[in-house]
């Protein structure tokens, strides 16, 4: 590593840990893993079964991650995305393979802590083989400012038997602008959880677009969406089951909290063409709870206290 | 007096649902509140947490709280378990618990836990729909207690509790007032009736008699509510 890549990553790596990233696993050699600052690769580590390899493209950053055959990973992926700069433009395509039988969970951690004017934008196909099981946590760190662009998209592909859960949350910061477009396409006896958690303030905008293709007869998805919104924050959520394959299930979950003046939009879709299909939908936007806020004023908090203790429930 | 009620009324969306209702509990007392469904019980008990506007009078311990919030109203010492408990996703129990527990120590809320008959393993789940309406109750009543308060008003603490559960739930209750809390409870089981000291009737929504308990239960047997709304 020459002096200043060193410096870079010395940098983010601090920002990494207060963020709650587990630094002892991103320098050791039995950990997968790779940190990305703007568009520049600072370090990635493969294993003998977890193979990472990235390149510069054009715009950006082009990175293959392949898990071989039947591996089950005890240890996480861990992958750190940082934009420390106040402005800039992060542009990262990947290609996610995980070969039948394998197993394994990504921690990818999305630092952009002094962001003015930052777009993070991520491309990424994931491939689930047979029997297969991926597990990808997208965790955010915002700085104070709101100037972040989150545009992140994956389309996976889910094989016989295999398994593909995804979380993106935003722990602490402005959510900024965030425009989320994921699709999962399941195979036979295939399953999908996506999950999305954020609370957004000030003149945030969140919009999310998620679906999930139940093709596999007794396939099964859930899109679970959380939000709190406050100020003049809004939130368009489109949550898209279709039953395809026979037996299969979906379900499209989402509760937001308004508050303030707030607005939130959500549509769940669901369709089927196979009558033995089964896909459902909740959809719940209001203010806090009227009797949560009593019960815990009941028991000596203020209603901001409360607030925070309901929402931080919703979103944890 | 712990709490006195002075010419309480309430009206809601037109109804006057309490009409000049006074009643007094003393400290250590459990009052016990009687009423057929719909006399006001519940409204009662809200009020006097503060949750609806009301003409009349309130005091706690002399002080006049009628102007008081909720919470300006706990942190005096008043607290209320609802008939029907709140359910909160993505809390723990413990982490339910801790919001209210005076002293936060994880054995004081594992003793607690015991005390109203639930599994320590409770304290990881979630106060959302998995808890029966059973459990949620005894939660409640453990959130109750860990506060410490000196009014605990229950609102039905045995409706959905099993009636071999009973007899525990009406034995926490005595000891939360041998630990000095005053507890206005709201019940209409027989059991539970007999762990009062005092007890009011309500009857659409006024007060027909307040006394010694079993003057009062016999009264109620007699003629649960000789007025109309
Ligand atoms: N939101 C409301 N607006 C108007 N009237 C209400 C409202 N809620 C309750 N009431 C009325 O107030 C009266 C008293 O209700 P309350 O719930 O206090 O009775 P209760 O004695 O607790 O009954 P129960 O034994 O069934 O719990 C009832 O006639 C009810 O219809
Ligand atoms: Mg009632």
């Amino acid at each position: 590593m020459n002096e200043f890549i060193k410096n870079e990553y010395e940098r983010l790596v601090k920002y990494y840990e207060s963020a709650g990233g587990n630094t002892k696993a991103l320098l050791s050699k039995d950990y997968a893993s790779m940190v990305i600052n703007g568009n520049k690769v600072l370090a990635k580590n493969s294993t003998k079964e977890i193979i990472i390899e990235a390149e510069k493209i054009e715009d950006g950053v082009y990175a293959h991650i392949r898990i071989k055959k039947g591996y089950k990973s005890k240890n996480p992926v861990h992958l750190c995305f940082g934009m420390l700069p106040r402005e800039g433009r992060q542009y990262i395509r990947t290609e996610i393979f995980a070969e039948e039988e394998s197993e394994v969970k990504f921690i990818a951690h999305c630092i952009f802590p002094n962001a003015v004017k930052v777009e993070h934008i991520m491309d990424s196909n994931v491939k689930v083989g047979k029997g297969a099981k991926v597990e990808y946590e997208e965790v955010h760190f915002h700085g104070k400012e709101g100037g972040v662009k989150v545009i992140p998209k994956t389309r996976a592909i889910v094989g016989e038997g295999g398994m593909y859960n995804s979380t993106f949350v935003i722990k602490s910061g402005r959510a900024g602008f965030v425009d989320i477009d994921y699709e999962v396409r399941l195979g036979e006896y295939a399953k999908s959880m996506l999950l999305t958690k954020i609370y957004a303030t000030g003149n945030d905008l969140i919009k999310a677009n998620e679906s999930v293709i139940l093709e596999g007869a007794h396939s099964s998805g859930v899109i679970k969406t959380r939000m709190a919104l406050r100020d003049k924050a809004k939130s368009e959520v489109i949550g898209k089951t279709i039953g395809l394959g026979a037996y299969s299930r979906g379900h499209v979950d989402c509760t937001e909290i308004i508050m303030d003046d707030a607005e939130a939009i959500a549509s769940p879709v669901v369709m089927a063409n196979n009558p033995k299909a089964k896909v459902t939908h909740e959809a719940a936007i209001g203010s806090v709870d009227k009797k949560q806020l009593l019960t815990l004023m009941a028991r000596g908090l203020t209603e901001e206290e409360a607030i925070d203790v309901i929402v931080g429930g919703l979103l944890k | 007096m712990m709490l006195k009620i002075e010419n309480l009324r309430i009206v809601r969306e037109g109804k006057e649902i309490l009409k000049n209702v006074n009643f007094e509990i003393a400290p250590q007392e459990i009052h016990l509140v009687l009423g057929i469904n719909g006399s006001g019980k519940t409204t009662l008990a809200q009020a006097i947490m503060g949750i609806y506007p009301c003409e009349g009078k309130i005091l706690f311990e002399g002080e006049d709280i009628t102007h008081l919030s909720v919470w300006e109203r706990a942190r005096k010492g008043i607290t209320l378990a609802f008939q029907e408990p709140a359910r909160f996703e993505g809390l723990s129990v413990k982490d339910y618990l801790m919001v209210s527990a005076k002293n936060k120590s994880l054995n004081r809320l594992e003793e607690v836990i015991k005390m109203v008959g639930l599994p320590r393993n409770i304290l990881f789940q979630e106060v959302g729909d998995n808890l029966s309406g059973g459990e949620r109750k005894r939660v409640e009543l453990a959130s109750v207690l860990l506060m410490e308060p000196k009014l605990a008003i229950l609102d039905e603490p045995d409706s959905g509790i099993d009636m071999l559960s009973c007899k525990l739930i009406s034995e926490v209750i005595e000891r939360m007032k041998s630990m000095g809390t005053s507890v206005m409870l709201i019940t209409h089981s027989e059991d539970m009736i007999n762990i009062a000291d005092r007890a009011t009737i309500l009857c659409a929504g006024k007060v027909v008699a307040s006394g010694e308990r079993d003057e009062i239960k016999r009264l109620f047997k007699y003629s649960p509510c000789p007025l109309k709304r």
